[in-house]
């Protein structure tokens, strides 16, 4: 599904998915990515930019160290998040504690097409590489995708 | 019967961009089948090779899930709405041994 176009995102969510990650190390964080994809628009190329973010609990009490899940009721209340801002669910984030941001087999077995999926490795508490991901059409592999980080700004 | 399937955002590009399809069936399983009979790029996202819906895939009708129903062989009447719902996971598998690849 990749066809090379950017996720976009602000310099700010940016560093609060960074944050989000930090708070909860050495466990995984999760949330969503609300915003915008214009491919359900007639004839827009098919751009992405996420605009707010819909942080979650990791329902993964079990080993939150290296797992997270988020349950269909917490979808549903993300969508109806974004339907509120007239916004849809563009993808997930969730962090690695000291681990790559690199999606793990684990990750891909249970991973959706179209969304966009933000990992963000957490690295001795500190945010650290930041990288986005989408799956094939037959789900074999992921292919990533440049984050644009833009209206860079002090937080 | 007639019944909606709502279909989620990460697959309505398999299925032309529609948000729903009426399907006609007598359980929830034949209104999925017949969903993928319209959409056949649907099925792999929803079914495993062997036929069984994924994990992660959660299904309900109306409100209801249907695992705490008849599960696929729930019966659905005229009107009925069946929604297929995402959960996500993942993680890092760091701690299982998961090779440490990239």
């Amino acid at each position: 599904m990749a066809d090379g176009l950017p996720l976009n995102i602000s310099h700010d969510l940016a560093e609060r998915i960074g944050q989000h990650g930090a708070e909860t190390f050495p466990h995984e964080c999760c949330g969503a990515l609300l915003g915008r994809d214009s491919a359900f628009e007639e004839g827009a190329e098919s751009a992405r930019e996420v605009l707010e973010l819909f942080p979650l609990v990791n329902r993964r009490e079990d080993s939150p160290r290296n797992r997270f899940a988020v349950t269909a009721e917490d979808v549903l209340d993300a969508e109806k998040a974004a339907r509120q801002q007239g916004l849809d669910v563009v993808g997930w984030y969730h962090s690695h504690p000291d681990h790559p941001a690199r999606p793990s087999q684990f990750d891909r077995e249970h991973a959706w097409p179209w969304y966009s999926y933000i990992i963000v490795s957490v690295m001795s508490g500190k945010p650290a590489e930041m990288t986005s991901w989408r799956l094939n059409d037959d789900r074999q592999a992921y292919t990533q995708e440049q984050i644009a980080i833009r209206n860079r700004t002090a937080v | 019967m007639a019944v909606k399937v709502i279909i989620p955002t990460p697959l309505r590009v398999y299925a032309a961009k529609k948000d729903s399809a009426e399907v006609s069936a007598q359980t929830v399983g034949e209104a999925l089948g017949g969903l993928t009979m319209q959409f056949v790029e649907l099925r792999k996202h929803l079914f495993t090779d062997d036929g069984k819906l994924r994990s992660f895939v959660n299904v309900y009708l109306n409100d209801e899930d249907i695992r705490y129903m008849a599960k696929e062989a729930t019966p659905v009447k005229d009107g009925d709405v069946v929604s297929i719902v995402p959960s996500i996971a993942g993680g890092s598998g760091a701690l299982d041994g998961e090779s440490r690849q990239g």
